[in-house]
């Protein structure tokens, strides 16, 4: 099921969170950086943050640690970006959401239906005559696997949205960069 | 006020002097506001977009301040792409003002509509379509403060029309001097000061590059003293030549490709490499994992995302190069490393006997590039600001310019190698600095690459001295032709106009030499003319510069001419 980009599929696994200003065009600055270096990015989801006015960008991507560091620097050089960081999936947690639309007989006529749900803990969104939507929120291994229970009864839709993520630490990181800059303004402005 | 006359408000109140353009359609407000600040603006009009962004490259780097370029829409604005490029790669500050249709008509394939924002996007250090007047004044103060703060750059200033032609107020301009995601000036690191102080103090066999950050960062005298005390020989990039006098003790020339021997072969053999404002491209290194095999480096420079990019450094060094100077200087031991310089005394040697006497002081023979360049140096006494196009003209430039110490006189597409950026450029020097002389040598292949340039030469009447090397042969590729595909010389032969006629056209004196014995009475004609001068010298068809690092080998793997290497 998965098509894994060859020349990287054997490289780690990267979560980069890029804290930018409120702009337009970021996104486009921020992929740029990644295809001018012919790296695919995996999965990308774009929100605000729990820091006002400052988007955040959750983006994977396959690549050796000297790579990810470079392109850290390159994200970080774009003048709207507040500051990116990278971890590896032991320094954050994370989760991703996936929708699985399946014909409405074929599950009802299946007597182990009941213990996949159980099994993958996945909830029903809707169902009617002709299809069922479920959900399944977990890490990417998991939503694969319940895709692949799924697909003896023909999958019809499936969608799996961009990884988010939240770090370990108490505090958004960002926030240093945030006061350190907020007491150069200071310094700034007192010199005038 | 209008937002075209915003515009021009803020540009005053930014200092700018000079405007590079051409007008269009979605640019005629502006110019129109333009008409009535005659006072406030030189405006030069060139006769190809290309020509006023290389011009105002030249301009830009030789006074120091931000080079300003207002273009038209579409065909202008894409004009101008190469130049950006070219100064992004070049950390050169410049505002490019392009003209864009209305905010409304965005995106229908209007009348001469590029996304000039989209195409610029990664050329540029920022960029900004303003689609309000109320808008102008702080794009322009941000774009100002981005292009000369930090590593400078390219910022470009997308400008549809209804922001020009409808009205906000506009009362006090407010230069930019914080914006809060950007950090321009990096904190030092003073244990990373320590550790590079310590690692020079115990270097035995140390080398130091000076880059163009050097120039950028006005540290010139900071890198003076440091190379000074260390006693360390040392090199500058194509970049940082004319930042230190040519004759400096233990000045070694320029490093790289084309550079002088001893510099590359110590630089293989050092235990200590200290890198200050370079970005160790590959023009310099050759292949990375065999680049100074035995040395530590220590980099500094005020860009982050440039340490370790290329090479690994052990002590790596974030900020204002004249800042880390300064903190190091007091530090450092005062050392002597004569015994090391002197162990390559030999290849010194070989350069000027192998390499310099024929290019400098052949005998016989055709007229080489070298010794014309070497006479403008002597005629010049090393005060000349020197412009080069790209290929063998700049890189003999490179090597047999003189410089007497006053920084800026070296202007050179180091990066992008851009042809076609010699001529305009030079112009650009000439009104930054018009009690200078400024001298530009340039091939028959680039000259003929924005060669529409005499035109705004005749029009301004700017006083450049251009030096144009014809031998009949795009002659860089030429060398590449013959050294590395087997002679097969396709499509490098290029035919010339009759550059007398054209400069006569154009009603710019020239002259042309084909002879030795005409060399000196030539360049110092050239040198005491009033206005701008044309001298054509035919060169030797076959030129080649040597010394060479062949692409993809280690620097010290260097060819001296057709037959020998060392
Ligand atoms: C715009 C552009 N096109 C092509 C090249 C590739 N190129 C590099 S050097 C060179 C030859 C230059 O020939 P000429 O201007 O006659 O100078 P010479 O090397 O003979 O001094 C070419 C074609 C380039 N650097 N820039």
């Amino acid at each position: 099921m998965e098509i894994k980009d060859k020349k990287t599929a054997n490289l780690p696994l990267w979560t980069l969170t890029v804290f930018t200003e409120n702009n337009v065009g970021l996104l486009n600055q921020i992929a740029i950086i990644f295809t001018r270096r012919n790296i695919n990015i995996w999965s990308l989801s774009v929100s605000s943050s729990s820091i006002e006015g400052v988007h955040k960008f959750t983006i994977t991507c396959h690549a050796s640690e000297d790579m990810i560091k470079k392109i850290v620097l390159q994200i970080e050089k774009r003048i709207d970006v507040l500051k990116a960081f990278y971890y590896s999936d032991d320094e954050i947690i994370y989760q991703e959401i996936a929708l699985y639309k399946v014909q409405t007989d074929a599950l009802l006529n299946d007597i182990q239906f009941e213990q996949l749900i159980r099994k993958y803990n996945c909830r029903i969104l809707e169902i009617n005559s002709t299809f069922a939507v479920l959900e399944k929120t977990g890490h990417c291994d998991e939503t694969i696997a319940l895709y692949n229970d799924l697909e003896r009864y023909g999958v019809l839709q499936y969608v799996r949205s961009g990884r988010v993520s939240v770090t370990k630490s108490t505090h958004e990181q960002v926030s240093d960069f945030l006061e350190e800059q907020e007491l150069r303004r200071r310094q700034i402005e007192e010199k005038q | 006020m209008l937002g075209s006359e915003i515009l021009f408000q803020c540009l005053k109140a930014e200092g700018t002097k000079k405007i590079f353009g051409y007008p269009g359609g979605a640019i005629m407000p502006v110019f129109d506001a333009l008409y009535d600040h005659d006072d406030d603006f030189d405006t030069i009009l060139v006769r190809h977009e290309q020509g006023a962004i290389h011009a105002a490259q030249g301009y830009a780097r030789v006074s120091g301040e931000v080079g300003v370029v207002i273009v038209t829409s579409g065909p202008g604005a894409t004009n101008v792409i190469t130049g950006i490029a070219d100064a992004n790669i070049d950390s050169t500050p410049l505002v490019v003002i392009t003209g864009q249709v209305a905010t409304g008509a965005l995106g229908t394939d209007a009348f001469q509509e590029t996304d000039f924002i989209g195409m610029t996007l990664p050329i540029t250090k920022w960029n900004y379509q303003i689609n309000r007047p109320e808008d102008i004044e702080w794009a322009v103060a941000r774009a100002f403060y981005l292009a000369k703060s930090g590593r400078p750059g390219p910022v470009v200033l997308d400008f549809p029309k209804n922001a020009q032609i409808h009205e906000a107020p506009f009362t006090e301009y407010k230069p930019c001097n914080f914006i809060r995601s950007y950090q321009p000036v990096p904190a030092i690191n003073p244990d990373r000061v320590w550790e590079a102080v310590n690692l020079i103090n115990t270097a035995q066999r140390p080398f130091i590059i000076g880059g163009q950050g050097i120039i950028l960062g006005h540290a010139e005298q900071e890198f003076k003293d440091f190379v000074e005390k260390t006693g360390a020989p040392f090199g500058v990039t194509l970049l940082g030549l004319s930042s230190v006098p040519s004759d400096m003790p233990h000045f070694l020339g320029m490093i790289g490709m084309h550079g002088s021997i001893v510099a590359n072969k110590l630089q293989q053999q050092a235990d200590l490499i200290v890198v200050i404002g370079c970005r160790l491209a590959d023009r310099v290194t050759g292949p990375v994992n065999q680049y100074a095999p035995l040395a530590k480096i220590v980099h500094i420079d005020i860009d982050p995302s440039e340490l370790g990019k290329n090479v690994k450094a052990d002590v790596a060094i974030c900020g204002d190069c004249k800042e880390v100077l300064s903190k190091m200087l007091p530090h450092l031991y005062k050392n002597n490393f004569d015994s090391w310089i002197h162990g390559f005394d030999f290849y010194q040697n070989v350069e000027q006997e192998k390499v310099v006497n024929p290019e400098v002081h052949p005998a016989e023979g055709p007229l080489h590039m070298g010794e014309v360049i070497d006479k403008v140096a002597e005629v010049s006494k090393g005060e000349a600001i020197v412009v080069t196009d790209v290929g063998q003209n700049q890189m003999f430039a490179a090597r047999y310019a003189r410089f007497n110490g006053t920084t800026r006189s070296f202007l050179s597409s180091g990066g992008l190698g851009t042809m076609g950026f010699c001529l305009p450029a030079a112009i650009g020097a000439k009104i930054a600095a018009p009690e200078r002389e400024v001298v530009a040598f340039v091939g028959d292949g680039g000259i003929q690459m924005t060669i529409e340039e005499l035109g705004s030469i005749m029009q301004e009447g700017t006083a450049v001295k251009i030096v144009i090397f014809d031998n009949t042969w795009l002659g860089n590729v030429r060398q590449w032709q013959e050294l590395f595909f087997a002679k097969r010389y396709s499509y490098t032969k290029m035919v010339s106009p009759d550059y007398l006629k054209l400069a006569d056209a154009y009603g710019i004196q020239a002259r042309r030499i084909t002879e030795r014995s005409e060399v000196d009475a030539a360049v110092r004609e050239m040198y005491a003319a009033q206005g701008p001068f044309v001298l054509h010298v035919c060169v030797e068809e076959d030129s080649m510069v040597y010394p060479m690092v062949p692409p993809g080998q280690p620097i010290d793997h260097i060819l001296l001419n057709r037959s020998e290497k060392i």
